[in-house]
């Protein structure tokens, strides 16, 4: 990001310290050492990977209390969603987290070439991930299961057997009027919850063609890998809130 | 940029600061990939198998079904955070601060949901 500033900055301080070249380039002169440098900016991450618990933490506390309040639309709308979908969904996203480690490895081990495989791999996947996303959601909207719009449709829960492809797997009963209504909170909070973790995803994959271009060039494979290594953090983090998103969407009461 | 560094070498970051910069191999990411796949499937699986309910008092339920689904969840996530995420080789700061995080969070829902299941609703 900054090898130019901390080679301007290596031109006036080599009066500053006779004996430069005691350090590395990358180390800025407010750390004493390198891995002060790469402590400080690591427990900075998690900090910041702290807040991001607390915003998705209010959404699962909103998805706790719903689902024991308005549990039978939870289970009749969690029928809806395709186990295929999510769960191949799932087995990609932790596959992209076990290349996103490999990235950092190779990072730590200053191989470019497999830096630069790994972080493809996990942009590849990345892209799956949200390609399958886009072909759920889309289902959703041809359906009118997409809350909040007119034309949401309760037909599916006020007589299941309208749905014959649901149907025919869980045989669901009618819900009531009042309790068909409230699928439409299942949904809400469906969106909410896929929607902000798919907003994580984006950002994500733009960081990952930034980290990509830049490692073209040999960044991150001379020992300084901090910032890698810190956005294999994020990486992993947006993975375990899927890991969550997973049951407690998908998986109600499928028996 | 090009210059040589001293610095963490090809795997033998242990030798410089203790465990600061421990390099975990490929084979212990494999590992925990391969976990990760068995949980999933076993979620998954379980989802299909009624596990029936635990009647704790008048009113009270609790499902089995989703206990076991969020125990496997907690599991993976456990694995994720100490191995992918490196905390099983971090510093006691960044150990004990993503401790304190996860308890406050524990904190702040059971208090909420303390508060939503002990409110006299529509009596007031």
């Amino acid at each position: 990001m900054s090898d130019s500033t901390a080679i301007a900055q290596g031109a006036t301080a080599d009066a500053a310290h006779p004996q430069h070249g005691e350090h590395p380039p990358y180390q800025r002169h407010h750390f004493e050492t390198v891995d002060q440098q790469f402590d400080a900016t690591n427990f900075a991450m998690w900090l910041f990977l702290l807040t991001e618990v607390m915003f998705f933490g209010g959404l699962f506390t909103a998805y706790l209390i719903m689902r024991n309040w308005y549990y039978r639309a939870f289970v009749e709308g969690s029928h809806q969603l395709s186990i295929l979908w999510g769960t191949a969904n799932t087995t990609v996203l932790i596959i992209s987290s076990f290349t996103m480690a490999m990235a950092v490895w190779s990072a730590q081990m200053r191989r470019k070439r497999s830096l630069l495989v790994f972080l493809g791999l996990t942009f590849v996947l990345g892209i799956a991930f949200l390609g399958i996303k886009g072909i759920e959601w889309h289902e959703k909207w041809v359906k009118h299961h997409v809350p909040g719009i007119h034309d949401y449709s309760e037909q599916a829960f006020l007589n299941p057997a309208s749905d014959p492809e649901v149907y025919k797997e869980y045989h669901d009963k009618p819900l009531s009027p009042a309790m068909a209504q409230k699928t439409e909170e299942y949904f809400f909070l469906y969106f909410a919850m896929t929607g902000m973790h798919a907003l994580h995803m984006v950002i994500g994959i733009g960081l990952l063609v930034y980290i990509f271009i830049r490692a073209r060039t040999g960044a991150y494979t001379n020992g300084h890998f901090t910032f890698v290594e810190n956005f294999g953090l994020y990486w992993h983090f947006v993975d375990i809130i899927w890991i969550f998103l997973y049951p407690l969407l998908y998986l109600i009461s499928r028996y | 940029m090009s210059e040589p560094s001293q610095h963490h070498g090809q795997g033998n970051g242990d030798q410089h600061h203790g465990d600061q910069h421990h390099i975990v191999s490929p084979g212990i990411y494999a590992a925990i990939l391969l976990a990760l796949l068995v949980a999933t499937a076993t979620t998954c699986g379980m989802s299909y198998i009624d596990l029936g309910e635990w009647h704790i008092a008048a009113g009270i339920t609790l499902f089995w079904n989703p206990v076991v689904a969020l125990a496997i969840a907690c599991t993976k996530m456990t694995l994720v955070v100490l191995f992918f995420m490196h905390i099983k080789y971090s510093t006691k700061l960044t150990k004990l601060t993503v401790i304190a995080g996860f308890f406050i969070f524990m904190g702040l829902i059971s208090m909420t949901l303390s508060d939503y299941v002990s409110r006299a609703w529509g009596r007031w």
